[in-house]
């Protein structure tokens, strides 16, 4: 069975069809890369999976469960949690506040008005480690919003993390940082899989971080599926090559 | 160093409020516009609960202020002579009030939540305005005055002693602040950080913001109508004019003067709209274009509010 099922969703926005009848599963365990060129639909078909915006048609199903019209929270319940193409974060507030917040609202404590010695201490213990994982522990007093590119990234991998999702989506996690930040947080990504076996699916653009970390791959253009498959069966694919990969080499 | 410089400010801000019957005479005030400084200040503090630590701007807060005003003012006057129930009754409207509103409202944002706003609270306006046979209309709402509180062992003469009904507002402000800070310091405070700073990702960190808008929006309404309910008990009078739009436009100034990213800013900044108001209205009937000169100064110069600026100062 299969963690995620994306049934034949499409999803407009006036005349353009953003996302056109794309199924897609995602098995337990797995790193999927979605992959083609700009205005193919990776990130539209993101914000169907993670509910910014339902789909005009088509169902989607996590666990066996028809999350089509869930909203964002539900979903973040249900373990799907992400990352967005412009960091999203809260600039004003510490790293260290910026994880507590994420840890507290997983641990279900988003309604309490307080918040008792223990629960505070578990709290800073999840919060500890995940400041430790992503290498943040140097940097948990300052904003997040004085931070480079590469460490405000980790910042938002680690509130997705903090969320324990079940399937991490990863939106273009290494765009505009330099080639040392890239390493690092590709690192990071292969470090959550491998020792966690955390399923992900990510969009990206970096071939030498797509072959070096997915186990299979989507490739969209124009909204539709053009192939899929392994690294090895992707990079073979005539068709591919063509609209994709012959654009990027 | 920061944590321990707040403490002493804390300190020094409770102690001033405490003592203030006891000095506002020697710098030329007296004991109600000392009073009207905390009931203000209440105003000011809980509007800023919604506008400067949820992120979202509410234009209409006089509406809930008016409510509470009208609803300890008619509950004396028509239904029991009494002080306590009379306030509970007014934060009790007040917050229904809120409660309804804020439901029909909480998916709007930015200018079109604050029109939202400025259209609701006048609706409640033109109710006090138009329904003479209950409210005075044009007039207000009169010929009631606050109850003397009989404790059982010992009666509190709120009505002739100034000082006396000065502590009781006190006693609510204190109740009420400290309530807001311990809220901002607990986990749900943190979800509405959360949402100032950034909607979207509070969004997909599983909180639904739209709930959390709301319980801020009334929260902040509750204080509010709090705070108007004492302010009617120190005139003896609900003035229609509590609920109308530019009252809360008012309001708005009072937060952003004294800094609304600051927990005292408003504070501050109510505390120099009343003494100004006060002041100026005793030398010339344009008193309200003076604080808007001023206001307009503060903003083109110290953009982040009075206690903002001085925050930036000792940051850097």
């Amino acid at each position: 069975m299969s963690l995620l099922r994306v049934d034949t969703v499409s999803r407009q926005f006036g005349s353009l069809v953003a996302v056109n009848g794309v199924s897609v599963s995602i098995e337990a365990g797995e790193l999927l890369a979605v992959i083609g060129p700009n205005g193919a639909g990776k990130t539209t078909l993101f914000n169907l999976i993670s509910g910014f915006f339902p789909p005009n048609s088509g169902r989607i199903f996590f666990d066996d469960r028809d999350i089509t019209q869930d909203a964002p929270h539900q979903r973040v319940a249900s373990g799907i949690s992400r990352t967005f193409q412009i960091t999203e974060i809260f600039p004003e507030l510490s790293v260290r506040e910026n994880l507590r917040i994420a840890v507290e609202v997983a641990s279900g404590f988003r309604l309490r008005p307080w918040l008792g010695q223990q629960a505070s201490a578990q709290v800073r213990g999840q919060v500890d480690e995940l400041l430790e994982l992503g290498g943040l522990g140097a940097m948990a007093g300052r904003d997040v919003g004085e931070l480079t590119h590469g460490d405000q990234r980790a910042t938002e991998i680690m509130m997705s993390l903090a969320l324990r999702p079940r399937l991490l989506l990863l939106d273009e996690p290494t765009a505009g940082m330099g080639d040392k930040e890239t390493y690092d947080i590709t690192k990071l990504i292969r470090r959550l899989h491998r020792q966690r076996n955390l399923t992900i699916a990510l969009v990206e653009h970096d071939m030498r971080v797509i072959f070096h970390l997915a186990d299979r791959i989507l490739v969209l253009a124009e909204g539709k599926e053009l192939a899929q498959g392994t690294p090895s069966e992707i990079s073979a694919n005539e068709r591919v090559q063509a609209a994709y990969l012959g654009i990027a080499a | 160093m920061r944590a321990r410089r707040e403490t002493i400010a804390d300190i020094a801000i409770w102690f001033c409020l405490a003592t203030m019957p006891y000095w506002i005479s020697l710098l030329g005030g007296y004991t109600s516009l000392g009073t009207r400084v905390v009931v203000m200040s209440l105003t000011a503090m809980a509007l800023n609960f919604l506008l400067g630590f949820t992120g979202v701007l509410s234009f209409g807060h006089a509406a809930y202020f008016g409510l509470g005003a009208y609803g300890v003012g008619m509950t004396i006057k028509y239904l029991v002579p009494s002080t306590p129930l009379g306030i509970l009754v007014g934060v009790a409207v007040g917050t229904v009030a809120a409660a309804l509103v804020g439901a029909l409202i909480v998916k709007l944002r930015g200018v079109y939540f604050a029109m939202a706003t400025i259209a609701f609270g006048q609706v409640f306006y033109f109710i006090a305005f138009r329904w003479n046979s209950m409210t005075g209309g044009d007039d207000g709402l009169s010929g009631w005055r606050r109850i003397p509180i009989d404790l059982g062992f010992k009666t509190i003469d709120i009505l002739n002693d100034d000082k006396a009904f000065y502590y009781l507002v006190l006693i609510c402000f204190a109740f009420a602040v400290a309530t807001m800070a311990a809220l901002l310091r607990s986990p749900f405070g943190r979800t509405l950080l959360a949402i100032r700073e950034n909607e979207r990702r509070a969004r997909f960190l599983g909180i639904p913001v739209e709930q959390h808008i709301w319980l801020s929006f009334v929260i902040s309404c509750f204080f509010v109508s709090l705070a108007g309910a004492l302010y009617a008990l120190l005139n003896n009078f609900a003035d229609p004019h509590d609920l109308r739009w530019d009252q809360s436009g008012d309001f708005v100034i009072m937060v952003v003067l004294g800094g609304m990213r600051t927990f005292w800013g408003p504070l501050v900044g109510a505390a120099i709209f009343v003494l100004l108001q006060d002041y100026l209205s005793s030398l010339t009937d344009n008193w309200m274009s003076l604080i808007g000169v001023f206001f307009i100064l503060v903003v083109l110069f110290f953009p982040r509010g009075l206690l903002g600026f001085l925050r930036r100062q000792e940051k850097s």
